[in-house]
């Protein structure tokens, strides 16, 4: 194993215990925060995968806005604490479903990607220029389809949540 | 360089986790957080394959996930208060208006 494997051990195991720890968690604040370690660790792959500029992307869209998103959502809404209120009664269902979900995933990569017969190739860094070449060259319909569903989103956000007698 | 099988069983925790959280959780805003581990999920998986076939397209692809991750956040998160202010709860196994 290279320096890097092990550094992508260390991130995605921490990464996969606050995962875990985020939809067990009785309390949602502690819930978002271990939100937060779990989106810092997969950013932190991104970059240890030659993904540079993702990786800043993740670190900022979700660590900065979509988990205070989330922060200010719990805090509109009176978030109850303890698990009869946060979790119902498939619970004890939920867990083999999740787990055979995990067992299939498993077995299906070790079927296609063996761990034996894996290769390590040399890394690939994708700098922000060439993505934004790429972005600009082929990927211009797409973009601008994706600007437009944030405005639209944006709108129907206002719309949804504003009190309608202002 | 990070072996792949590595990178897509760290992905299928994640996802995993996800479904658990999905299935179990009440509270709406909860659900929306554990649709956002499944993303990430997803993304990992994009962005490993574009290490390891050395194709950029990859990480554009994951881009744009995360681009209608967050308009879906904004979206799900001014529904989830639109219904605390109607019902004073969030918990979606209370949401059976339409359920037959």
């Amino acid at each position: 194993m290279s320096g890097q494997e092990y550094a992508f051990t260390v991130l995605a195991v921490v990464g996969s215990i606050a995962a875990i720890a985020v939809v067990t968690a009785r309390n949602v604040v502690h819930a978002a925060l271990y939100l937060v370690v779990t989106l810092s660790c997969v950013g932190g792959t991104y970059l240890l995968l030659g993904a540079e500029f993702l990786g800043w992307v993740q670190i900022l869209i979700y660590v900065g806005a979509i988990v205070i998103l989330f922060l200010f959502g719990l805090m509109l809404t009176k978030a109850p604490i303890g698990r009869d209120d946060l979790d119902n009664q498939q619970r004890w269902l939920a867990i083999p479903v999740a787990a055979l979900v995990f067992a299939g995933l498993v077995f299906l990569i070790q079927d296609a990607f063996p761990v034996k017969e894996a290769v390590a190739t040399e890394s690939f860094q994708a700098s922000t220029g060439v993505i934004g070449e790429s972005l600009f060259r082929h990927y211009v319909l797409p973009f601008e389809a994706v600007s437009f569903l944030l405005l639209a989103a944006l709108i129907g956000a206002i719309v949804l949540a504003r009190k309608d007698d202002a | 360089m990070v072996r792949l099988p590595f990178v897509l069983f760290f992905s299928a925790l994640l996802f995993s986790a996800g479904v658990y959280g999905v299935l179990a959780r009440r509270n709406a805003v909860m659900v929306l957080m554990a649709i956002e581990l499944m993303l990430n999920a997803v993304n990992v998986n994009l962005i490993g394959f574009s290490a390891q076939l050395k194709d950029v397209n990859g990480q554009i692809f994951a881009l744009f996930v995360i681009a209608v991750a967050a308009a879906e956040v904004g979206i799900g998160l001014a529904i989830v208060i639109l219904l605390f202010r109607n019902r004073e709860s969030i918990n979606v196994d209370e949401v059976n208006l339409l359920k037959w």
